[in-house]
């Protein structure tokens, strides 16, 4: 297993304006995600989870701190470099999928690479491939909402990477499925997701999958109280 | 992204063709409504365009236009003749009378006298007949329009006995004219039998119509006419233009077809930016989604910008075909007659769509270029 660093988080912390008063959600964390291992981000509601991931994915600035993503200190970058950087090197699964419902499957799972300028045709066609590649190749012409809870989830994992990113965050993949399926997902995300290359980040509170993490980082209160393979005893 | 944006729009059904009806009523009322005030306005000069020949129209210097008129002494055609770069001048009655149909209906009429030689002072073409049927006694030649509001549809208005200020009047041909703005009825006759058809006063002609000889300008001319008679002298297309003025300035068309086309684009940016703001409310996780994959604003701003084009040009498209379609199916009726829709008037309705979209568009687009990336994850 390669367990080179992908993401190196120094000191961050973020503010909130909530009215006259400053909330603090993260209080200066210091984290490393490697290549090759499926990390989960764990904790309660509100404990800065989201906060966290979306700093180190580059869709939030960190009030204070620095974030290198494959080396790179991504919020030194301008905007259009920022966005081109997530074009290249990130891909997203988002808790509600957030697949566009006009367009089908195949489309859907294409969008990064029609957004990189790909043409319309050979773009569906990789992601068909992939598609296929998560065993829902035949529903590849279908629109979301013909396709179930399950299939969704597989169009979404499709899109994070049909442009082979070299980092994968999943925001709370399972929490819309049964506990099968959640399974089913995991084990269907680390089989394409997780490779010596690539980091794979998962945001979830779902205690039905923590066996299948290869690292566990668990916050509270916007700070890291636990980094181990394992869950803590007492969560 | 642009194929990706225009599924989006095209996608939602309900949403897509809000859209483009906002755009299509706004465009075909703003269009449908200056047509019909333009052509409106310009059968002020209706009077002028159904006496083709005359080159110059004197008048007494009170005299406004066409229907706005004061007689002046008979002498003045003479003294029109007299000055040097007038071909000729005949003389030409415009005058208004009561006439009692068949059926006993009284109707208003215009009566309009023209040069018994010449006849100049008549439409170009006739419906039926000719216009040396004037040289009949008591003939009049009705205007086409006027048959429809003299006659029963389908009957035949020549050989039709009127009375005509207790003077009898047979109709003997139907003149091809442009509808006046009031869509009078309007009687030609020869200007010594007019005469005999308006009430006696002492002054009767009301203008003196001019050809110019070869070299000499109209607008020369009529200022020579002016410097020389005193009597106020215009050239076709100034004194067309003084008739289109008068209404311009004496009715409240110009306010009302005005606060019509004002209610349409208005009508349109509420339609077009209600709906438009439903759209991408309804797709601003997606749009957000978008953002954090990696798609820059400046594609975002092009993919709405391509969705607006699309419902701009298909609802402009539509609303401009549904005006066309408007005038055709109209244009059997007399009312509507010559009704052309000027080539302006789709500029003007192209770039109230335009202004129309840019608010709208510009709106929605805030609330996509304001959403961020990391609020797909809450």
């Amino acid at each position: 297993m390669n367990a080179e660093s992908a993401i190196c988080a120094r000191g961050i912390i973020r503010d909130f304006q909530a009215g006259q008063s400053t909330i603090r959600v993260l209080h200066g964390i210091d984290t490393d995600i490697r290549s090759g291992e499926m990390t989960y981000v764990v904790g309660e509601s509100g404990s800065g989870k989201t906060t966290l991931i979306s700093i180190m994915c580059g869709i939030l600035w960190p009030t204070e701190g620095e974030v290198q993503v494959f080396g790179t200190d991504i919020y030194s970058l301008s905007d259009t470099e920022l966005v081109n950087f997530r074009l290249n090197n990130i891909g997203f699964i988002f808790q509600q999928y957030n697949l566009i419902p006009s367009i089908d499957a195949a489309a859907n799972a294409a969008v990064p690479l029609i957004a990189k300028g790909m043409a319309i045709e050979p773009a569906r066609q990789k992601a068909i491939e992939l598609l296929e590649k998560l065993n829902i190749g035949d529903q590849a012409n279908k629109l979301p909402n013909q396709l179930s809870g399950g299939q969704q989830q597989r169009v979404a994992i499709a899109r994070a990477l049909v442009h082979e990113p070299r980092l994968v965050v999943c925001d709370e993949p399972t929490a819309a499925l049964d506990a099968s399926s959640g399974r089913r997902v995991m084990d269907l995300l680390r089989e394409v997701a997780v490779a010596p290359d690539r980091a794979c980040i998962i945001v979830t509170h779902d205690n039905r999958i923590f066996d299948l993490a290869d690292r566990i980082l668990v916050l509270e209160d916007g700070r890291v109280t636990h980094d181990g393979t394992d869950m803590p005893d007492d969560h | 992204m642009l194929w990706i944006a225009i599924r989006m729009l095209t996608g939602d059904a309900q949403k897509f063709y809000g859209l483009l009806f906002g755009i299509a009523f706004s465009t075909l009322l703003i269009t449908q409504q200056l047509t019909i005030f333009v052509n409106l306005i310009e059968r002020g000069a209706s009077g002028v365009y159904n006496a083709p020949e005359a080159e110059v129209w004197v008048m007494d210097p009170v005299s406004r236009t066409t229907d706005v008129n004061y007689a002046m002494p008979s002498t003045a055609l003479d003294e029109v003749r007299s000055v040097p770069g007038v071909e000729w001048a005949v003389p030409h009655l415009r005058a208004v009378a009561s006439v009692r149909t068949g059926t006993g209906d009284l109707e208003g009429v215009a009566i309009i006298g023209v040069d018994d030689a010449t006849l100049i002072g008549m439409p170009e073409n006739m419906v039926a007949e000719t216009k040396e049927v004037l040289s009949q006694p008591d003939a009049v030649v009705i205007d086409d329009g006027g048959v429809f509001n003299l006659f029963e549809n389908g009957e035949d208005p020549i050989g039709q006995r009127l009375e005509l200020n207790d003077q009898r009047a047979v109709i003997r041909g139907v003149a091809d004219s442009i509808p006046s703005f009031t869509s009078q009825v309007v009687l030609y006759t020869k200007y010594s039998q007019a005469l005999n058809y308006v009430p006696g006063t002492r002054n009767r002609l009301t203008f003196v119509l001019a050809g110019v000889t070869e070299g000499e300008t109209a607008a020369g001319v009529a200022d020579r006419i002016e410097e020389q008679t005193g009597l106020k002298a215009e050239t076709r297309e100034e004194f067309a233009q003084a008739g289109v003025d008068f209404i311009v300035q004496n009715t409240g068309i110009p306010t009302n077809f005005g606060i019509t086309v004002v209610l349409g684009f208005v009508v349109g940016v509420a339609i077009v930016g209600l709906t438009f703001s439903l759209f991408i409310r309804d797709n601003i996780k997606q749009f957000g989604a978008l953002k954090a994959i990696g798609v820059t604003n400046s594609k975002i701003v092009g993919m709405v910008s391509a969705q607006a084009a699309l419902v701009g040009a298909v609802g402009y498209a539509l609303g401009v075909i549904g005006t066309v379609t408007f005038i055709w199916a109209f244009s059997g009726n007399p009312f509507f007659k010559g009704f052309y829709i000027p080539w302006q008037i789709p500029l003007i309705s192209l770039a109230a769509v335009v202004v129309i979209l840019a608010i709208t568009g510009w709106i929605a687009l805030r609330s996509v270029l304001n959403t961020e990336p990391a609020s797909v994850f809450r």
